[in-house]
């Protein structure tokens, strides 16, 4: 063994103290660096699917974790560990679950923490079972497929709320808000893509829709990419149905609300479940007519609570779009970050326990204080928007509504 | 179901996109009628064409309809340069190796694409990508009426420079009789490079019409060809007539069961119906008895 081999040779540290001191000594580094160098940082996995069929909705997630990352940082790190610094280890799912598999693996030989992301429900699922191999904690962002959580798995906890709830509270709120303007819809038609996640939405559709008093006229699968919705839309126009339910992702959601601008196809309510554009800011900017009136429930913020007003304004003025992967991710990075405060250490199995328990309340979304059974939030619920004059206004529930529902939409 | 209201803009959606089919199955059948070979990199040199649209929009701002005026003869010169100095040499002479080639090339150009431009899907938004046309119970995209007009015109002069010019006269020469055209002092591969270079320019066209309403990833060219090579076969191998007509049947013909049948299900009458003629007219519509 020679002597080169040492990583910190005697000279060269001589030689750091040495700067080092003569640094503090004339103020150069500020007193957060000086921390920075105490105490070492905790490693935290954020992953999300940045290229592939799902990168925008991947880069959404990633500024929402990034920016609470930042802030937690600005305000002296993680004080139970005097004063460590989170750092990101950012991680591609390149939209697929294998994708996801290898970053979890790369982010659990780095030694991170815990790990928070996924999007799609499909990445969650695969990650989130990997991440189990190794007791990782891992905070499910958005994946909304109920198994995610019932599979057992100690690791696994979805901040955010599961598939079934939010259907149940969309029927809920439909069927309410149509006996409140006098029952005017009574004919459905639902366009979903033919995939997991619009096939069984439009599943559970065709069984709960004729239970509430709608009649489904018709449901038409398409794939993921369409880039031509005419057919599907002269469909529409034939039936002509009172109310059409998309489930869809972005692309298709903004083509096809378009082309039935474009062939003036007005039914009484355009109303989505988890619609893909319809309640995104971008949506609403690039096309206001096709968008107005459409009606969704989705995850959305608190839109009466101040951080989360602040952290739009903070994402708006970096020319980025408040979506719900960035305020999701935003809490969920709060929320580790807080149980990793807890359990006062980067101890796999105290973090769990620490989430487990929590009963945070620091985030932006309308959930209250956090509270895990069996890995599911119990407080997470959907809420309902409508697009009203070029801005997405929450329309249920009442507590946090912004704005009266405007249904059926008017016929200009 | 039948009422005219809907029926007529079925069928006009049908014709819109039938035209585009058509001007991939014009390149092809060009291609096939004077070099005798089906041309397999048909396919990725169309993805390949779109690409180049798409960077002409997002790099220099250029409109896809003003992009054609630079890509067409750009696209003329590589159909030229691939087929004179890569697939003719390559082949030695014998149009299996030519076929061979063609594979190759394909295999090539869509992996590039692939991993220089990675799975995604992308488009660009244009302004007038929604505008309509009103054509009495039907609403129109306007790039799908530019696309239509284009196409005839496209038609129309490739079928006159046949008819009319020299270059035209040696392409048909070479294609009815190679060794006597060579005897009567036709310069053969350079005739051959020309036909493919057309085929090609009718690719760049076609992208340029497509853009505006479609959208480009690395295997996106396949979905056209294979429709194509049904046209060719439809029309007539070799015939530009035959393309076009056989192209604007197709589309209809997709457009009816698309909407009968269903989005995921539409493409199935295409394949049936070529099975059809191979069965009952395999020289195809247009085409002369073997």
């Amino acid at each position: 063994m020679s002597r080169q081999c040492l990583p910190v040779s005697r000279r060269r540290f001589l030689q750091s103290t040495a700067l080092g001191a003569a640094a503090t000594a004339a103020g150069f580094l500020p007193e957060t660096a000086l921390l920075r160098a105490q105490a070492a940082s905790v490693k935290i996995g954020v992953l999300h699917p940045v290229s592939g069929a799902l990168s925008y909705s991947g880069q959404q997630g990633r500024i929402g974790a990034v920016m609470a990352i930042e802030e937690i940082n600005a305000a002296g790190g993680i004080k139970a560990l005097g004063g460590a610094k989170i750092e990101a280890m950012l991680g591609d799912a390149q939209s697929t679950p294998e994708g996801g598999n290898a970053e979890v693996e790369k982010m659990n030989a780095a030694g991170v923490a815990a790990i928070v992301g996924g999007y799609a429900s499909s990445i969650c699922l695969s990650a989130s079972q990997t991440a189990a191999r190794y007791d990782l904690p891992y905070v499910v962002d958005v994946g909304v497929v109920d198994s995610i959580v019932t599979r057992g798995l100690k690791n696994t906890f979805r901040f955010g709320p599961g598939f079934g709830v939010i259907a149940q509270t969309a029927l809920d709120n439909l069927v309410t808000l149509n006996d409140h303007a006098g029952k005017p819809a009574k004919t459905v038609m639902v366009i979903h893509e033919d995939s997991a996640f619009g096939s069984g939405l439009a599943k559970l559709l065709n069984s709960q829709l004729p239970e509430r008093g709608f009649h489904i006229l018709e449901t038409i699968p398409h794939p993921t990419p369409t880039r031509d919705f005419n057919n599907v839309v002269l469909k529409i126009k034939a039936q002509n149905p009172d109310l059409v339910i998309p489930a869809n992702y972005y692309n298709e959601y903004v083509l096809l609300a378009r082309t039935m601008q474009q062939q003036r196809v007005r039914p009484q309510g355009i109303y989505s479940v988890l619609g893909g554009a319809a309640s995104s800011y971008k949506f609403v900017k690039e096309f206001p007519e096709a968008a107005q009136y459409i009606m969704d429930c989705n995850h959305w913020f608190d839109p009466k609570n101040p951080k989360a007003l602040a952290l739009k304004n903070k994402i708006e003025e970096k020319n980025e779009f408040y979506t719900y992967e960035v305020y999701m991710n935003y809490s969920c990075v709060l929320l580790l970050a807080d149980a990793i405060e807890r359990a006062a250490g980067t101890d796999r199995a105290k973090i769990i326990a620490a989430l487990a328990s929590s009963t945070f309340a620091g985030h932006v979304m309308p959930y209250g204080p956090t509270r895990f059974v069996d890995g599911q939030n119990q407080g997470a619920a959907p809420v309902n928007t409508q697009v009203l004059s070029n801005d997405i206004q929450v329309i249920f529930p009442a507590t946090f509504a912004s704005a009266k529902p405007v249904f059926p939409m008017p016929r200009t | 179901m039948l009422s005219p209201v809907i029926l007529l803009p079925a069928v006009l959606n049908g014709l819109m996109t039938g035209a585009i089919y058509a001007l991939v199955a014009l390149g092809l059948t060009l291609i096939y009628g004077v070099l005798h070979i089906i041309n397999f990199a048909h396919g990725a040199l169309l993805t390949a064409a779109m690409f180049a649209v798409f960077f002409a929009y997002r790099l220099f701002g250029l409109d896809p309809y003003v992009a054609a005026i630079f890509l067409t003869p750009l696209f003329f010169m590589l159909g030229y340069g691939l087929q004179r100095f890569i697939i003719g040499p390559a082949a030695h002479g014998e149009d299996r190796n030519m076929l061979l080639v063609t594979l190759g090339l394909a295999v090539v150009i869509e992996n590039s694409l692939l991993y220089v431009f990675r799975a995604d899907t992308r488009t660009i938004n244009l302004p007038y990508a929604f505008d309509v046309v009103e054509v009495g119970p039907a609403f129109l995209a306007v790039p799908r009426v530019i696309a239509f007009i284009v196409v005839f015109a496209v038609a129309l002069s490739l079928g006159l420079i046949m008819r009319w010019t020299d270059t035209g006269k040696a392409i048909r020469a070479v294609a009815k009789e190679k060794l006597g055209a060579e005897l009567a002092g036709i310069d053969v591969a350079h005739i051959y490079a020309i036909t493919f270079g057309l085929g090609t320019a009718c690719l760049a066209i076609a992208a340029c019409l497509l853009i505006p309403t479609y959208y480009i990833s690395p295997h996106a060219g396949n979905a056209f060809v294979l429709i194509a090579f049904t046209i060719v076969v439809l029309g007539g191998m070799g015939s530009v007539a035959g393309a076009l007509i056989g192209g604007l049947f197709v589309g209809v013909v997709e457009s009816l069961s698309g909407y009968y049948l269903g989005e995921s299900l539409g493409q199935i009458s295409i394949f049936v119906m070529f099975i059809l003629v191979l069965l009952v007219r395999p020289s195809g519509l247009f085409g002369e008895r073997a």
